[in-house]
């Protein structure tokens, strides 16, 4: 077998500075597993190899901590993004898998078909509505809320990490529009 | 230009920050809080403007939004280079700042000689509908002269000649309770609104300062303060309170469903500290919980020969116009009124130094106690008087009057020389937002006015928007509005007007200039003819004259052309119709509605992982729905057709790499996944074995081809399906479609793989060759991996997916990776490749190569309307299977008829003749016109596998006429051809399914 040690190269731009106190800032790659499953397939189970699946539909959740870290989003009724170490991928769908024998469900491995940029600092909320029309108050959209909307004309998931925090993640070849968007929206 | 006409003290400018502004080159003297219009009026100056159609002198009639006369041309950063300049700005709304660059508009050599003025005097040929009357004959005569003519002619400023260099942009808000308009009755909404602090209150207003109309008002007091120490204070409150956003020198424009308001913000405009790159506005989208509209109401002009003359003003903004501004409009004033409200501008006139007289249509015994409060000033009224005419041209010069008997005749005339008149023919609220927002309008015949009856959204007005007048009740009215309760104390208005469409004349009306739509120029007269040639509704008036339909959208003169209409035909007002109220409340900029939807943020450009490599090797690309695709690889002095040429060859004898990235990709899982293919597909997929790939049809409900590609079966419970590349979204929308609402019965989930992986298709004789080296854990061989089948395996130690699959008829592999190594895989191959003779190739050259097998395109050959049968490809419908998408449709008449249109090929005689695409096919050219087509050219090449052009096309029965000859439509008339069978090349050697 020819072993070629190949980079992985994504589409986006350096970090661009910004000349508000919003950061956007692209992040390195990520473990991403579209999970599907009817909630009656899980037969009540809570957490399926370490992710939690119990959160409410639009919510984010998280386990471990560092490169042991395990997140889901809920993005609807039978539908989670898992985030894991980008390293990790193989392991835990074998793992959860096995964790689901007999019940019908949908693991795919998209890793690389999306990008995600942090959106960081004092009105970070502001620059992210620059595109969003969702209401990102802290009461509709607290920390710990994800979900599947727009960002001008681009699809995105937006999760909150906290007050000032973001993170969006686009398809990639949207990542280019939307490092752009996010950047002229920190522009005053 | 001084400032003769500045009073030496008072109004809410900052006498402490002097400006000045560039006026037709001239320059005019203000304060910090003046407007254009004020500056223009402190200097004595009222002439601003040519009108429209007649070229009249105008003036400034208002001191608001509503201002239809005073345009101009701003120059909003002329030191900042061009892209800063845009027309058609109301003087009265333009902040003065340092620096501003004004001009007049429509005119010419200048303001004050304007040759155009000729039409005023050729006006009896302008009447209503001159356009309709006279253009029509000789037909011809249209397009090369009365078009080019009345283009030039038309319209007020100059469009911009450059782009625009200003930045825009664009915020989404969410609010419990917007406030549209902070007047008295919006300060007080929003104070009520958020009292309680977990409610957000968003408070919008056009204006740079709150206060609306109390901002013009210098007596009255609430709870005994001045009024507008109890505007500071309330802003004072609001500003404290952090569940409020205050936003000034903002208009509310659109009103759209689900309390969905947009807003346009002028951020820089104002400021003479504003820094290069902030954005000049900004649209604020707002979905609020709850709106309250305070918008306030217009005040209407009265109606009598030569009511433009510059100097004659709507009442209020004379008095706006003293006391916020502290300039003089004139120094000798008739006030002409059928209003209570305007002796409020005679009181505060004659306070601050003109002389002033009142001449007020209706009778001593129809007035209230405005009245006294007259006489008591010394101010002399006149009751029961009309205005005859205004004397003067380019400033008014005199006001001739006369008493109006009890039997409607005139009296004596008496001429009161003036340079200012103040006219108030009353007040129309402005229902504007309310109508666009779906609610229902009632006319009030006490009021004369449309007001909101029934709300259609989660809407509420206040305030004078709803005809409530009186400063006390305006209050209680906008605090009920905000869900409180507020009763202050206030200085009693004076309210109460007499409605009167045209004043009464003993002139002959077919002479008389009295306008009603000061911004299209349309008169009385106009609006009378309208009538008597038959034109009833006021939908039907307002097209014939344009009455209202200028960019103030009748703000001053819908209700008195309204009412005008009704009077005419003795009809009720509300018999007469009202007017539609549409988007945009005033004018908006083209920038504010863009954002920052310009240049690359247009729309997202999709490029593939491969993008980079195929730019630096200088591909030419093209769009294909939003991805960018490399279209062919000229070598140097290559054009199109050398390279595709030489592209398409060395996929036949050697081995072409091709970025096949952007097709459509979707993983099918679950139990059901292989029962949900059958159902979606229109072939038979039960039996496809595991690492085995099939091609696909895939039908709408109608029976017409929707989408095809190649799916691979990677496991029991798991396919790969490809789309085609602009069929991706529809096709994964139409399946989700079925599965949740056909089929929820279905364990099968869809997921989107279209970007997970980098396609890169090796196709040609030395393709495995190329390959080889790379590969692990996947047996090459034609045994072990024959044509339509898939394997996993690692390609440069990458994850990868391997098709053998091919859309050239040559040997072919499609190699997928994740696509964050797509660029680096392409490399590895295309290095190893060129000892092969590998040539990178484009969508073009695989365009010729699969047509030259006669493989179809999706979009190209097929348009909506097409079956797998007309494609020859009936064979890919299954007969047995019991239902599949589309299948019930193909058994209409229409959808089995012999001769409908069939896919065939076309040789030209002249095999270097390439017939255009889209090209039409008859039977005999010499037919009478129209000419009956039998079908038309949907794919054409120049192939040099082939030597000679092909062409695919669609013709009625077609396959039962391969051998007639046909003619093609050129671009200079017809050429021949021969149909064939759609397929024109036979693969030597290896073939894709050897």
């Amino acid at each position: 077998m020819l072993e070629l040690n190949l980079a992985r190269r994504a589409p986006t731009a350096a970090p661009l500075a910004s000349e508000t106190g919003v950061t956007v800032t692209p992040l390195g790659p990520e473990g991403r597993l579209a999970f599907r499953i009817k909630p009656a397939a899980l037969s009540g189970q809570g957490t399926i190899d370490g992710f939690d699946l119990s959160g409410a539909i639009n919510s984010r959740t998280a386990s471990g901590d560092g490169a042991q870290q395990r997140v889901a989003l809920r993005l609807g009724p039978d539908e989670w993004m898992l985030l894991v170490a980008a390293d990790e991928v193989d392991e835990r769908c074998e793992a959860i898998a096995a964790a689901l024998p007999g019940a019908a469900h949908a693991l795919v491995d998209v890793s690389h078909r999306e990008v995600s940029f942090s959106v960081e600092g004092p009105g970070a909320a502001d620059v992210v509505n620059a595109g969003c029309p969702l209401d990102l108050s802290s009461k509709a959209f607290p920390a710990g809320s994800a979900t599947r909307t727009i960002l001008g004309k681009a699809e995105i998931v937006l999760q909150r990490l906290a007050t000032d925090s973001f993170t969006v993640t686009t398809w990639r070849s949207f990542a280019p529009y939307v490092q752009g968007f996010l950047v002229e929206a920190t522009r005053a | 230009m001084s400032q003769p006409f500045r009073l030496a003290s008072g109004g809410r400018i900052d006498r402490t920050r002097p400006l000045s502004v560039s006026f037709n080159g001239k320059r005019l003297e203000g304060f910090a809080g003046d407007t254009v219009a004020s500056m223009l009026l402190a200097s004595g100056q009222h002439l601003a403007g040519r009108s429209f159609k007649y070229h009249r002198p105008r003036g400034i009639l208002s001191h608001g939004s509503d201002e239809p006369s005073a345009l101009l041309s701003v120059d909003w950063r002329a030191d900042r280079g061009p892209g800063h300049r845009d027309p058609n700005n109301r003087a009265s709304v333009v902040e003065a700042r340092d620096g501003l660059v004004v001009k007049t508009q429509n005119h010419w050599p200048s303001l004050e000689t304007d040759i155009g003025a000729i039409n005023d005097s050729l006006s009896p040929i302008f009447v209503a509908g001159f356009y309709y009357k006279t253009f029509m004959w000789p037909r011809k005569f249209w397009d090369r002269v009365y078009e080019p003519v009345i283009r030039k002619a038309a319209g007020l400023g100059e469009a911009p000649e450059v782009g625009d260099a200003d930045r825009y942009s664009n915020r989404h808000a969410h609010c419990d309770v917007l406030v549209v308009g902070a007047g008295p009755a919006g300060l007080a909404a929003a104070l009520a609104a958020s009292a309680d602090g977990q409610r957000r209150v968003i408070l919008a207003d056009e204006g740079a300062e709150a206060g609306g109309a109390l901002l013009n008002d210098a007596t009255s007091k609430i709870d005994g303060k001045p009024a507008m120490a109890w505007v500071t204070e309330a802003v004072a409150t609001l500003d404290a309170r952090e569940n409020v956003v205050i936003l000034p020198r903002t208009t509310a424009f659109g009103y759209y469903n689900h309390n969905h308001v947009c807003m346009v913000e002028r951020v820089s405009d104002h400021r003479a500290d504003a820094p290069e790159g902030l954005a000049r506005e900004r649209m604020w989208q707002v979905r609020a919980g709850e709106v309250v509209l305070a918008a306030g109401s217009h005040e209407r002009p009265l109606v009598f020969e030569n009511n433009d003359r510059p100097g004659i003003m709507l009442a209020e903004s004379v008095r706006a116009f003293v006391n916020r501004w502290a300039v003089l409009p004139g120094k000798e004033l008739v006030v002409a009124t059928s209003s209570a409200s305007a002796y409020r501008t005679a009181l505060d006139a004659r306070a601050a130094g003109m002389r002033v007289s009142i001449v007020d249509i209706r009778l001593e015994a129809d007035c209230g106690p405005e009245l006294a409060a007259a006489k008591d000033a010394g101010i002399t009224v006149r009751n029961g008087h009309t205005v005859i005419q205004a004397l003067g041209s380019k400033r008014v010069a005199g006001l001739v009057v006369a008493p109006i008997g009890s039997d409607g005749s005139i009296g004596e005339k008496l001429t009161l020389a003036c340079d200012c008149v103040a006219m108030s023919g009353g007040w129309t609220p402005s229902v504007h937002l309310f109508s666009q927002s779906r609610g229902k309008l009632a006319f009030d015949a006490e009021l004369d006015a449309f007001l909101p009856e029934k709300s259609a959204q989660a809407e509420r007005s206040a305030g004078a928007c709803r005809g409530i007048y009186d400063l006390a009740a305006v209050i209680a009215d906008g605090a009920k509005a905000g869900g409180g309760d507020l009763a202050p104390e206030t200085t009693a208005s004076f309210t109460g007007f007499q409605p009167v469409r045209v004043l009464p004349t003993d002139a002959d009306a077919s002479r008389v200039k009295a306008f009603v739509d000061f911004q299209n120029d349309v008169t009385a007269k106009d609006i009378k003819l309208a009538v008597r040639e038959g034109f009833e509704s006021i939908e039907h008036v307002k097209r014939y004259t344009t009455t209202g339909m200028a960019t103030d959208q009748g703000k001053t003169s819908n209700m008195n052309a309204l009412g005008l209409v009704a009077g005419i035909l003795d009809r009720p007002l509300p018999a007469v119709g009202t007017t539609t109220f549409r988007p945009p409340y005033t004018p908006v900029t083209f920038g504010a509605l863009i954002g920052p939807a310009r240049d690359e943020l247009f729309d997202p450009v999709r490029k593939t992982p491969i993008d980079p490599w195929a730019e630096n090797n200088g591909a030419v690309f093209e769009p294909v729905a939003l991805w960018r695709r490399a279209k062919y690889f000229p070598k140097s002095g290559e054009d199109m057709h050398a390279a595709v040429a030489r592209e398409t060859k060395a996929v036949r004898t050697t081995v072409g790499i091709f970025d096949a990235s952007t097709l459509g990709k979707i993983e099918v899982v679950g139990p059901d996944a292989a029962e949900f293919m059958n159902r979606i597909y229109t072939n038979a997929w039960l039996k496809l074995k595991v690492g085995g790939c099939r091609y696909g049809l895939m039908l709408r409900e109608d029976g017409f081809v929707y989408d095809d590609g190649v799916v691979a079966r990677l496991a029991e419970d798991r396919f790969h399906l490809t789309t085609t590349t602009g069929g991706a979204p529809r096709v994964m929308r139409h399946m989700e479609d079925y599965l949740q609402t056909e089929w929820p019965d279905l364990d099968v989930f869809l997921t989107s793989i279209t970007e997970q992986w980098a396609v890169i298709a090796l196709q040609g004789p030395n393709a495995r060759k190329v390959l080889e080296p790379f590969v692990s854990e996947i047996d090459l061989t034609e045994a072990a991996f024959p044509h339509m089948t898939v394997k996993t395996g690692y390609v440069c130690g990458v994850p990868c997916r391997l098709f053998r699959v091919s859309f050239t008829g040559e040997l072919g592999f499609e190699v997928n990776v994740p696509a964050d190594y797509g660029e680096a895989v392409w490399k590895a191959l295309y290095e190893e490749g060129r000892k092969h003779g590998m040539t990178p190739y484009g969508t073009e050259a695989m365009h010729v190569l699969r047509a030259e097998m006669g493989f179809i395109v999706v979009g190209q050959e097929t348009d909506g309307t097409v079956t797998a049968d007309d494609l020859g490809l009936s064979g890919l419908v299954s007969k047995v299977k019991a239902d599949f998408v589309g299948k019930r449709s193909l058994t209409r008449p229409d959808m089995v008829m012999a001769d409908r249109r069939q896919l065939v090929g076309l040789l030209t005689r002249d095999p270097a003749e390439v017939l255009d695409e889209g090209a039409q096919v008859v039977e005999d050219p010499h037919q009478p016109i129209p000419m009956k087509m039998i079908g038309h050219v949907t794919s054409s090449y120049a192939s040099e596998n082939c030597g000679r052009s092909i062409a695919m096309a669609m013709i009625d029965g077609g396959r039962a006429r391969i051998g007639e000859t046909v003619h093609v439509t050129t671009p200079a008339g017809f050429t021949e051809a021969v149909i064939s069978k759609a397929v024109f090349y036979e693969v030597k050697g290896e073939t894709a399914d050897a």
